[in-house]
């Protein structure tokens, strides 16, 4: 709590915001605590064995995996260019952190999108929603991105599960506004003809709308990966391992070599990452498409 | 029963529509009625009926409100007050469900920008109402390729619709509403986004499938020279209000105010007025069996040089001429039989187009004659008819319609049975 003096003491009556925070988290942790130690075992659950097996294989695996999905989703310039990038990191000393860090990163990206989807949805659909969920993913999307760490040991302890949870909150904003987003400009014109011929509400989301909205999801998509990647390198800061921690390391002991090859490695799996689901989104017979239609227009 | 009955139809967007929709009760134009309001009025108290089979079109400028209007038609806009009942059944109070049923089993839509799912092949759009419907597959496959031989693009069946120019996009959105199987089919603006080429063919192509299938359709468009053309009736609207329902022919002849009348202005008249609006009655007309003594006064009297000339049940048989009438009496002849010629007179039907009579017109001797459904002579219309016809520039100067009754009694006048 900041101890700071308000300038307009006397004048306005001081708003006790922070202390308020802190006693609604005390509260939390403290009535809603079972409920918080399930959440932590289905997230350990999740990242501890996709952390265990990308650590396990052999870097050469992962490596010719990664690159043959490249060459697949892309072509085998960029199939080339991820082997070249991979083979880099895999040269240098802190493999088994990357791998930890695109384990959290692929957990929480997948957490956020199964929440941040259906939300986006639901609030595309319903304006009142919309509404009332604007300004609050205005407000976590502004956070400055260590603040959520707090109640993430407040609420989770210290380690990797309290910067999966963290990280999740932070990325999911993009991907319930893209959802949103792609969904309210599908051709209204469209909309109606399904209507039109008297399709339920469902038939009308699930075959016409979505699919339609899909390269605007995916963007979306895109989009929690590359904040998950950001934020789960801050999350080293409460213990939650990975690239984070080499990071954190190199920054306190101002060690300028590791601090660049964590670094690199981070951009590395930022490009392929970006690079890899931009391509899933474009191979979607809807999205492609619709591209083809625009450029017949 | 109509297959679409409206009543006192209001639509009106934004709040306050309770105030709104009263002061527009008592008939105040739009923008003075609402004027300070937060409401918008796009339909104003719409009244028609739609008959089966019949082609209803309502045209307007873009604001009057005839996309509002036919989005009520089935249920995709509600109605602020008003009523509108397809085939008997009471649209603007069903729930949900049942609205969706009644989309499925009666009314189908056709839209400007052809509302294709780009996802999806040709035969997949055009099988979309069956999909909905839960038909199988295979029955749906079978079809909807029937419904895309109809308007003629079963070899694009497999492609998806970007591969189509606009004019086959529309056929696909056409046979999408055919496939469905319902009676009615609102189109909304369907050929306005095609170039004039384009839309003149695939209104062709409407108009025979409407010959053969006999739906109800109300064709939304912006389109005068459309309207006459595909239209049984018309229903012209402006700033939200219905100001004339008729056909072409009674819109341009007999415009309800001035609006209309400097609407229809423009109108090539001589595609929408047909022979039957411009023809006269014919001076002379004699049954075959009157002998040329009386044939002789009749052109005496009217001072013409030619009888037209019918036979039993009134049937056109050609003309006679002054010289021919002599040569019978001559002869001493009881009847014209033998002396009548079809050489020196064309004949055209009622319905044929003031644009087609030019030809006959120049070529005809004597005034053309203008024949009804069942051969029988309906009225001539002289060569400065034609043109004096052509020369009215506002439709009061067209000349008056000959009703084919009136025509009838000038035969009856002639025949001396």
């Amino acid at each position: 709590m900041s101890q700071h003096e308000s300038p307009l003491d006397g004048w306005l009556p001081r708003v006790p915001l922070g202390t308020w925070t802190e006693s609604a988290v005390d509260w939390a942790t403290g009535t809603l605590g079972p409920a918080f130690d399930a959440i932590a075992a289905v997230v350990d659950a999740l990242v501890r064995p996709l952390d265990d097996l990308l650590t396990g294989v052999p870097a050469v695996v992962v490596v010719l995996v990664l690159a043959g999905l490249g060459w697949w989703l892309r072509g085998w310039k960029f199939g080339l260019g991820t082997a070249v990038g991979l083979g880099l990191v895999a040269g240098m000393p802190y493999w088994e952190e990357t791998m930890s860090t695109l384990a959290q990163v692929l957990v929480a990206s997948a957490l956020a999108l199964v929440l941040a989807i259906p939300l986006g949805v639901f609030i595309a659909e319903n304006r009142r929603a919309s509404a009332v969920a604007r300004p609050v993913l205005d407000l976590m999307q502004t956070m400055p991105a260590f603040v959520y760490l707090i109640p993430a040991i407040f609420f989770f302890g210290i380690g990797t599960v309290p910067g999966v949870l963290a990280t999740l909150v932070f990325s999911m904003p993009p991907g319930v506004r893209l959802t949103e987003l792609g969904l309210r400009q599908v051709d209204k014109e469209i909309v109606q003809a399904a209507e039109s011929f008297g399709a339920p509400p469902w038939m009308v989301l699930l075959r016409t709308k979505l699919p339609l909205a899909l390269p605007t999801i995916m963007t979306g998509v895109n989009q929690v990966i590359m904040l998950a990647l950001s934020m789960v390198v801050i999350a080293g800061m409460v213990g939650a391992g990975g690239l984070g921690d080499v990071i954190m390391f190199a920054l306190s002991q101002v060690e300028v070599g590791s601090g660049f090859e964590g670094g690199i490695a981070v951009v590395v799996l930022a490009v392929v990452l970006d690079r890899l689901t931009d391509s899933v989104g474009e191979r979607f017979p809807s999205a492609r498409a619709q591209r083809l239609a625009r450029q017949a227009a | 029963m109509p297959a679409l009955a409206v009543k006192s139809l209001y639509k009106v967007f934004g709040s306050r529509t309770d105030e709104a929709m009263r002061r527009l009760a008592d008939g105040a134009p739009r923008d003075e009625a609402l004027a300070g309001l937060p409401a918008t009025a796009a339909v104003i108290d719409a009244n028609f009926e739609v008959r089966p089979g019949e082609v209803f079109v309502v045209m307007g400028l873009s604001g009057s409100g005839k996309s509002t209007l036919i989005r009520m038609l089935n249920g995709l806009l509600r109605p602020t007050q008003g009523s509108v009942r397809v085939d008997g059944v009471e649209l603007t109070t069903l729930r949900p469900a049942a609205l969706r049923k009644l989309r499925r089993e009666k009314i189908s839509m056709v839209f400007q920008h052809f509302a294709l799912m780009p996802h999806r092949t040709v035969l997949e759009n055009a099988g979309y109402a069956l999909e909905v419907a839960g038909l199988p597959k295979a029955e749906r496959r079978e079809r909807a390729m029937d419904a895309l031989r109809m308007v003629g693009l079963a070899d694009w069946a497999d492609k998806l619709p970007h591969n189509l120019s606009g004019g086959m996009r529309q056929r696909v959105g056409l046979a999408r509403a055919l496939a469905a199987g319902t009676d009615i089919l609102l189109m909304d603006e369907a050929f306005s986004a095609l170039d004039p080429l384009i839309r003149h063919e695939v209104q062709d192509q409407l108009l025979e499938l409407q010959a053969e299938l006999g739906k109800t359709i109300v064709f939304i468009t912006h389109d005068l020279n459309e309207a006459m053309r595909l239209g049984d009736r018309i229903a012209v609207m402006r700033d939200g209000r219905i100001v004339q329902i008729g056909t072409a022919e009674e819109i341009l002849t007999d415009p309800a105010n001035d609006y209309v009348a400097q609407f229809v202005a423009d109108v090539d008249r001589t595609r929408i007025l047909t022979a039957s609006s411009v023809m006269e009655k014919a001076q002379t007309t004699l049954d075959v069996n009157v002998g040329p003594r009386v044939a002789a006064r009749a052109l005496r009297e009217n001072q013409t040089s030619v009888v037209y000339v019918t036979g039993p049940r009134k049937q056109f048989l050609g003309t006679v001429t002054e010289d021919e009438v002599l040569r019978a009496l001559r002869e001493g002849r009881q009847s014209l039989d033998g002396y009548v010629s079809t050489e020196r007179v064309r004949t055209v039907t009622e319905d044929t187009a003031v644009a087609d009579l030019f030809a006959d017109c120049a070529e005809s001797q004597h005034p053309v004659a203008v024949l009804d459904a069942k051969g029988r002579l309906a009225g001539v219309i002289p060569r400065i008819t034609l043109l004096s016809a052509l020369a009215s520039t506002t439709p009061h100067e067209v000349p008056a319609l000959d009703g084919p009754a009136e025509v009838d009694l000038v035969g009856a006048k002639g025949d001396p049975a």
